[in-house]
């Protein structure tokens, strides 16, 4: 059970939107797709759902293609910054209409997510604030209960109570039964901790993917005094170098070698986030 | 507990040896009940399989086991066995590092060890209070 996504490739105008994009989405596992503005997320994530149509490759869900077909897409949720209710359709209309559309749509759930985060199920789902037309379309994304769920920066105006209820919240569902989760963000140092496998995509390509855990543990930061941690890096593939002073912290490809670090300099990990800038840096 | 995600341990090395500390704290006796991944997940933000991969350490060195269906428990001689285990690292992660930083402050053998008494005074002085 998964999506797979195949030499995908879209233009919009001389815009080259995706480029022979191919990502797998295994069944149960929570994904970061990671991208600067503009790299081609949402472009994908559209594609995936059929709400645009690729010009080069293929989409299929659990081995069906998605185009035009109703089954396939039953088994995807996209919540992205797009409306897909009518103008005017209040919260409470919008739930029961979703599980038109989602039989598995659990309604009183949505109803009791929706009370936590305070949401006006009177309001029209027009008329809502950026946070809490963002919470309306998370409430309905964490009840849906369809196998694969794409979130499209799902925070996007949430306060950090909100936040943190989302992650908790998304995080408990997901225990009780596992689904496929796709959180696209560029608030990665948030989501870090959260994912199990990244899709990196830069300028329409996918950079990388995989682990999450494998790809920290490709590099280290090493920091110390100027001086020693040039004298250190002689020979080693550094992805940048931050200073501070006559401080500096240098990202590096590779394993340290711990037997033979000079005395005054420091190991750490390398962090998601700064791993991303220096990817996509140029 | 506080995760350290900028730690060069991972976030499951940290969860296995906060687990390891509560345990021979008395924390989670043998036999009691420890959190399950659904908890620490939901508590800390991680990634369920983050947690697991952690209690699953404690699993492999038989200090924990499951019981299908309920969750994860204490062992039987789970403080022995952790004891055990940390005494065999204990010159590793202090003495040697200690001797190192006493070199380099350049305190000799009797310093040193003068502290060391010192230490165990202040927690016998801790301990009566």
């Amino acid at each position: 059970m998964s999506i797979v996504i195949n030499q995908v490739s879209k233009s919009f105008g001389p815009v080259r939107a995706l480029n022979r994009v191919s990502v797998t989405l295994e069944e149960g596992k929570i994904y970061g797709l990671l991208g600067r503005n503009g790299a081609g997320k949402s472009t994908l994530l559209n594609v995936l759902t059929d709400r645009i149509f690729p010009e080069e490759g293929s989409v299929t869900v659990d081995g069906e293609p998605v185009r035009d077909n109703d089954r396939a897409l039953s088994k995807m949720y996209l919540m992205s910054e797009k409306n897909c209710y009518p103008e005017s359709m209040r919260v409470k209309e919008a739930f029961r209409w979703t599980k038109e559309f989602y039989p598995d749509f659990d309604q009183e759930f949505a109803w009791n997510l929706a009370a936590a985060f305070e949401l006006n199920t009177n309001a029209k789902v027009n008329k809502l604030s950026t946070g809490y037309s963002s919470i309306f379309k998370l409430t309905v994304a964490l009840s849906v209960n369809t196998p694969y769920v794409l979130l499209d920066e799902p925070v996007l105006g949430l306060d950090a109570n909100h936040r943190d209820l989302f992650y908790r919240t998304l995080l408990s569902r997901y225990t009780q039964r596992p689904f496929t989760v796709v959180i696209s963000t560029h608030l990665i140092e948030e989501v870090a901790s959260l994912i199990e496998d990244v899709v990196v995509i830069h300028k329409g390509e996918v950079l990388r993917q995989g682990s999450c855990q494998d790809l920290l543990s490709q590099g280290y930061t090493v920091t110390g005094p100027k001086g020693l941690v040039e004298e250190y890096l002689k020979g080693k593939n550094v992805l940048g170098v931050d200073a501070l002073g006559g401080l500096e912290s240098a990202y590096v490809l590779g394993e340290p070698d711990r037997s033979s670090l000079p005395q005054g300099l420091e190991l750490s990990g390398l962090d998601l986030q700064k791993l991303f800038i220096l990817m996509t840096g140029k | 507990m506080e995760l350290d995600f900028n730690s060069e341990k991972t976030i499951f090395q940290q969860i296995a040896d906060w687990l390891e500390d509560s345990i021979l704290s008395g924390a989670f006796p043998e036999e009691s009940q420890i959190p399950s991944t659904t908890e620490f997940s939901v508590l800390y933000k991680i990634n369920p399989a983050t947690a697991l991969k952690g209690i699953n350490l404690l699993v492999d060195e038989g200090v924990v086991y499951k019981k299908r269906g309920v969750g994860m428990f204490v062992a039987a001689g789970a403080v022995e066995k952790l004891r055990a285990k940390r005494k065999e690292s204990f010159y590793d992660h202090f003495v040697a590092s200690m001797v190192a930083e006493a070199k380099r402050l350049g305190m000799n053998r009797e310093e040193v060890t003068a502290l060391i008494h010192r230490g165990f005074a202040q927690e016998q002085k801790e301990e009566t209070l």
